[in-house]
């Protein structure tokens, strides 16, 4: 293989093409990405679709020496390329903007930047921040050169990932899924940057992004992945947006089923679960004035774009992170202190956002299984290990998980792990059923098969509270949707009144 | 050329023994050089070192007991690391151990044995959780890391001894800083008749025995485990997290106290500066060697207790060091830890290329 | 009573030298976000191999240069387990603690005390520039007017550590920064460590000028003790190290009095080391460790 000397930094247009060929990348058994072709030329934004899992970070963090193919290779104008990390990648003119942002959040924006060029001796930090101020003129894109990161709002920080790509001099820019973290104004002011970069500064943009309008707005082409193949690849306005969504999902699951609901939903029950202004105070991302109620067997989804209070939300519930203002009443009865103990006796159970922190991994299923009920099964000398296998056997018949009880936690699948952990929430019979991003990097099987748990849940007169990035999982399971938006709910929609446009509206803060 | 070290996908099953044998081999042919430079005969020393102790009565009575302290130090720190409470301090909680069990003994003239025996293990045990309560205290309560703390208190108890050695404790016959001897109504029993074998031995085995049953087989152990694989789930699972490291470090340091008392009692029967020759500190060893299982730590405590007999009588024949014991305890942490690392991965060997612009 | 004063502020910088030392390289560790619980044990291994070369050279400067090699052999032994091969940081330092320990007691038999003697130098003598606290040792003057700007320039200001702050909070973003996170951990454990060395080698060379076992007696964890009380701050540190050295020349004169002439120096002794307890407990709550604190680094 040639080594990267013979590649021209790309003066503005002419920088050439890029070309990955024949990208195949596997962990473990998984098969992330399967001879994956893709081009990208200067001065284009070429938009890159999928679902999660699809493969299109996997893609990228390739292109970007963050991670190395097993097969294929990556070309510039024909002469193949040697990228085996990030400054590889740069010196061949190619620069990212990851998902969570690669910045020291305690350090200020100028020694961020001076980062990428430090020296071991003197850095001039007084140039580095001239440098600064004039890129940013030239670019159009403002930063505070001397705050901390951790300080500036998320949007200044993605700016801050933008300029630094762009002052270690590359001609192309990966930005993967720039506008998940960003509100409705930051996703047009953003939008606006990318068409300049690539009008003005002759830049190739690499859109990673699963949301059709932004896609609408600014790409030039569209690839598309399912499942780490690439199923189409072409001209953006040769293509619709309905087509998209199709190639995107597969056929099967284009047209989520509406669950059943009950025909009168339990409006005459009082409520078991009522926040009453809750509020955590934090520098950045807390919570306010929280308030809702949930009746039995009623699903109330929580909607909102990621980082709007969400996952904050569900500590509380939890009983991880403590109420600093508001009640939380469970059943009448009011919670002295939301500790994860107080918060299980008074019957609300748990289904964390990441499957990974919720279990310990090198513990056995069966094992994990009764983690919340250990006394449960406690002899006078040891545990009853043969009631705790029989069971583990059956949750494991009753919930479809294929495992070992013996068998340590971390060897499942994903979607074994969820529904281990489903397994363990349901087998309490919990009033509350608190669950939080359930299908998230599950396939389409495994997903189906959560929702009708869930559904199956609520049947049973539990009292669900969904959270989800899903906006389609919600519109399907729940009887009412709360929006949250910057640590507050600012809407309560009832199902029959809820679509993507109503709820998409109070979900960017529009709507009041 | 450029080494790099690769994540292996899966890990044939022999490696694990091969790259420990490998370690192993390393340790003695460290051990070899320095005895080389000592001016002893390698070989004649390796055999004396690692064989001999193990072929009369008397080098393996005494192997067992130069192990006994190290069965209750593993068991304490293995303990405590199963649960993630890095407990650095064995050395001082069984140093505490001796203070307690001194005490005790030299108090309790008039006691029957049968009274006697217990009283001064209890004592021992109770100094030992003691001085493990404060930094399980600042942990559990202001987060303060254990570490740090736990360390700092081993010369605090060393240097108690000593100023009671010098003071309250001095010898009233001798003068010297040494303790009297304890009342013989707190000696341990001799468990192996005309040897120095006691009763602590018994008791660190039976130590291990109800480690190994709690932490594998009851309700207990299973959140003792949990908190030390994944606090944040254990927490999520609505277990008591804090209340659990408390107790464990509690239990850690009665563990290596009643270590202390084993030495007091059965064996030294008198406090002197020496009484711990870094029993704490290889404590961490054994345990880290056995992979925190407690029937390994007893298993490597024995061998331990074999080596360290072994240069004492390689010491005594070749005129070398016996210091170099514990040089071939610390060689053997390092090389094995580090082969049970790389045998998780494999090296890739790179020739280095210029290496793109600057 | 002027006098008693200024002797303690005298022997409280003599006491704070290796300390100030081995807490400015476990500072430049840590910030790059390993913790080398080796120290003790760099600090043993410097102080014997000192003054070993010391006495068989009969050059001060010698041993000096030779315990600063060992300390960069021990660190890069160090280094190697922890960044190269990822194993736990406090297995390993402790082990490369008690590997220091056994090695410097064996070798101190082998060479020195075999026939019952004692290694011994003529040590260095504090320059005097007028008055019990300006009479100090070189090594104090330049730890407190040179290797404390330093550190503080090192960390701040230089392009070093720059690196080894960011591989220390966020090595994923240092790596796609283009920072070898491997190489700037590698240098700033080894040029931690030859602080620590340093610490050791001016306990034997100028503080003793000879060698006894446990030399260095917890100095090392009053260190570590040191960087998380000080907060990863120098301005911090230096107070911690101020009041550590306080209280112990305080109860150095507490021992001349006569009301304490009964109370076994050993328990004075330990004070100290009780003050540090106190004053982490005081003043160690909701620090802020170094973001990738104890977590080995692998792009997978």
């Amino acid at each position: 293989m040639n080594s990267v000397e013979g590649v021209v930094i790309a003066s503005r247009g002419g920088a050439p093409s890029i070309y990955l060929r024949n990208i195949t990348k596997a962990y473990g058994e998984t098969i992330a990405l399967s001879d994956v072709s893709l081009d990208l030329r200067a001065g284009e934004v070429h938009a890159l679709l999928g679902e999660n899992g699809a493969g299109k970070t996997t893609l990228m963090k390739i292109l970007y020496g963050l991670s190395q193919p097993d097969s294929g290779q990556i070309e510039a104008d024909g002469v193949a390329l040697k990228i085996e990390s990030p400054r590889d990648a740069r010196a061949a003119g190619i620069g990212m903007v990851t998902q969570h942002f690669s910045l020291v959040k305690n350090m200020t924006v100028i020694e961020n930047i001076a980062l990428a060029s430090a020296k071991t001796f003197a850095i001039d930090l007084a140039r580095v921040r001239a440098e600064i101020v004039s890129a940013s003129t030239r670019f159009g894109l403002d930063v505070p050169p001397d705050a901390i990161v951790s300080s500036l709002p998320i949007s200044l920080q993605q700016r801050v990932e933008i300029l630094k790509a762009l002052m270690s001099g590359c001609s192309y820019l990966i930005l993967d899924e720039p506008t998940a973290v960003l509100g409705p104004n930051d996703i047009d002011s953003l939008l606006e940057v990318i068409r300049r970069l690539r009008s003005d500064a002759g830049i190739g943009i690499v859109l990673i992004s699963h949301k059709m309008a932004e896609i609408e707005k600014v790409a030039d082409r569209v690839s598309v992945l399912r499942r780490g193949q690439v199923v189409s690849s072409s001209l953006a306005n040769g293509i619709t947006s309905k087509e998209l969504v199709t190639l995107m999902v597969g056929e099967q699951q284009s047209g989520a089923e509406q669950r059943q609901r009950s025909a009168s939903p339990s409006q005459s029950q009082s409520p078991i679960l009522v926040l009453e202004s809750v509020g955590v105070t934090r520098e950045a991302g807390g919570l306010s004035d929280v308030s809702f109620a949930v009746r039995p067997g009623e699903i109330l989804g929580i909607a909102g774009v990621s980082g709007n209070g969400q996952t904050e939300l569900v500590n509380v519930l939890s009983g991880t992170t403590q109420i600093d203002s508001g009640t939380i009443v469970v059943e009448g009865r009011q919670l002295g202190s939301n500790t994860p103990q107080s918060l299980m006796r008074a019957g609300v159970g748990i289904l964390g956002e990441d499957r990974h922190a919720s279990a310990v991994h090198a513990l056995q299923v069966v094992e994990n299984l009764i983690l919340d009920c250990v006394e449960k099964f406690a002899g006078k000398l040891q545990l009853r290990r043969k009631e705790m296998l029989s069971h583990c056997e059956s949750a494991i018949t009753q919930f479809e998980i294929k495992a070992n009880p013996k068998q340590a936690f971390g060897t499942l699948s994903g979607g074994n792990m969820q529904k281990v952990l489903l397994a363990r929430l349901f087998s309490r019979n919990p009033k509350v059923a608190i669950i939080s991003q359930p299908t998230r990097g599950l396939d389409v099987m495994a997903t189906n098969y959560v929702r009708s748990l869930i559904a199956q849940a609520s049947k049973q007169s539990t009292a669900v509270v969904l959270v989800s990035e899903d906006l389609d999982e919600i519109l399907e399971l729940a009887d009412r949707v709360a929006v949250m938006y910057r640590g507050s709910v600012v809407g309560i929609v009832d199902h029959s009144e809820a679509s993507r446009e109503s709820i998409g509206e109070l979900m960017a803060g529009i709507a009041k | 050329m450029k080494a790099r070290f690769v994540l292996r996908a899966s890990t044939p099953w022999w490696r694990g023994p091969l790259l420990v044998g490998a370690a192993a081999l390393l340790t003695i042919l460290i051990s070899a050089i320095m005895i080389r430079w000592a001016g002893g005969a390698p070989i004649p020393a390796v055999r004396y070192m690692f064989i001999s102790p193990l072929q009369s009565r008397f080098g393996f009575t005494e192997s067992l007991l130069s192990a006994t302290p190290l069965v209750f130090t593993g068991a304490a720190v293995a303990i405590a690391f199963r649960a993630g409470y890095w407990n650095i301090g064995a050395e001082g909680q069984l140093l505490a151990g001796t203070i307690g069990a001194t005490w005790v003994g030299l108090h309790a003239e008039s006691l029957p044995r049968i009274v006697g025996v217990p009283l001064i293990l209890l004592a021992g045990m109770l100094f030992g959780a003691l001085w493990a309560l404060t930094p399980a205290l600042l942990r559990t309560r202001l987060g303060i890391d254990e570490v740090v703390t736990t360390l700092l208190l081993n010369p605090v108890a060393l240097l108690i001894i000593t100023g009671l050695l010098n003071g309250p404790w001095r010898n009233s016959e001798s003068g010297f800083p040494d303790s009297d001897v304890i009342a013989d109504s707190t000696k341990l029993w001799i468990v192996w008749p005309n040897t120095r074998v006691h009763f602590g031995l018994a008791l660190g085995v039976v130590v291990i025995g109800l480690c190994w049953w709690f932490v594998g087989k009851m309700s207990g152990g299973l959140k003792l485990r949990a908190v030390g694989l994944a606090p944040n789930a254990a927490r999520i699972a609505g277990l008591p997290v804090e209340r659990t490291l408390l107790i464990t470090a509690l239990a850690s340091g009665g563990i290596a106290g009643l270590g202390g008392a084993s030495e007091i009692a059965g064996v030294a029967h008198q406090l002197t500066t020496g009484i711990s020759n870094n029993f704490g500190y290889t404590g961490v060893i054994v345990a880290t060697l056995a992979a925190l299982s407690f029937v390994g730590a007893l298993l490597v405590a024995l061998m331990f207790g074999v080596i360290t007999v072994g240069s004492f009588s390689a010491s005594r024949a070749l005129e070398i060091p016996s210091q170099i014991g514990q040089l071939v305890q610390a060689v053997l942490l390092i090389t094995v830890v580090c082969a049970l690392v790389i045998q998780k991965y494999r090296v890739v060997w790179t020739i280095k290329r210029s290496e793109g612009r600057k | 009573m002027i006098d008693v004063t200024e002797e303690i502020i005298s022997s409280s910088l003599r006491i704070a030298t290796p300390l100030a030392l081995a807490a400015l390289g476990e500072l430049v560790t840590e910030k790059s976000g390993v913790l080398n619980l080796g120290v003790e044990g760099i600090m043993y291994g410097s102080a014997f191999v000192g003054i070993a070369t010391a006495a068989q050279t009969g050059s001060l400067t010698a041993g000096l240069v030779a315990a600063l090699v060992s300390g960069a052999l021990a660190g890069l032994i160090f280094a190697f387990a922890t960044v190269t091969l990822g194993v736990n940081q406090h297995v390993a330092g402790l082990g490369l603690t008690l590997l220091m320990i056994s090695l410097c007691n064996t070798a101190n038999r082998i060479i020195f005390t075999a026939d019952g003697g004692q290694v011994r130098v003529d040590p260095w003598q504090p320059l005097n520039f007028g008055g019990p606290i300006f009479s100090q040792y070189w090594l104090t003057y330049a730890t407190f007017l040179i290797a404390v700007p330093f550190v503080w320039w090192l960390l701040w200001k230089s392009g070093l550590g720059l690196k080894i702050r960011a591989v220390g909070e966020n090595p994923e973003a240092a790596d796609v920064a283009g920072i070898g996170v491997a190489k700037t951990r590698y240098t700033a454990i080894i040029i931690g460590s030859l602080f620590m060395a340093l610490g050791g080698a001016f306990i034997t060379l100028a503080f003793v000028g000879t060698f006894t076992v446990n030399i260095i007696n917890g100095r090392g964890w009053v260190a570590l003790a040191l960087v998380i009380f000080g907060r990863w701050t120098i301005g911090r540190l230096l107070i911690g190290a101020a009041l550590f050295s306080l209280v112990n020349a305080g109860q150095l004169q507490l021992r001349l009095l006569p009301s304490f002439a009964d109370v076994p120096f050993e328990i004075l002794l330990a004070l100290p080391f009780l003050a540090v307890i106190v004053g982490l407990a005081i003043s160690g709550r909701n620090v802020p460790y170094p973001g990738a604190y104890l977590k080995p680094y692998k792009r997978l």
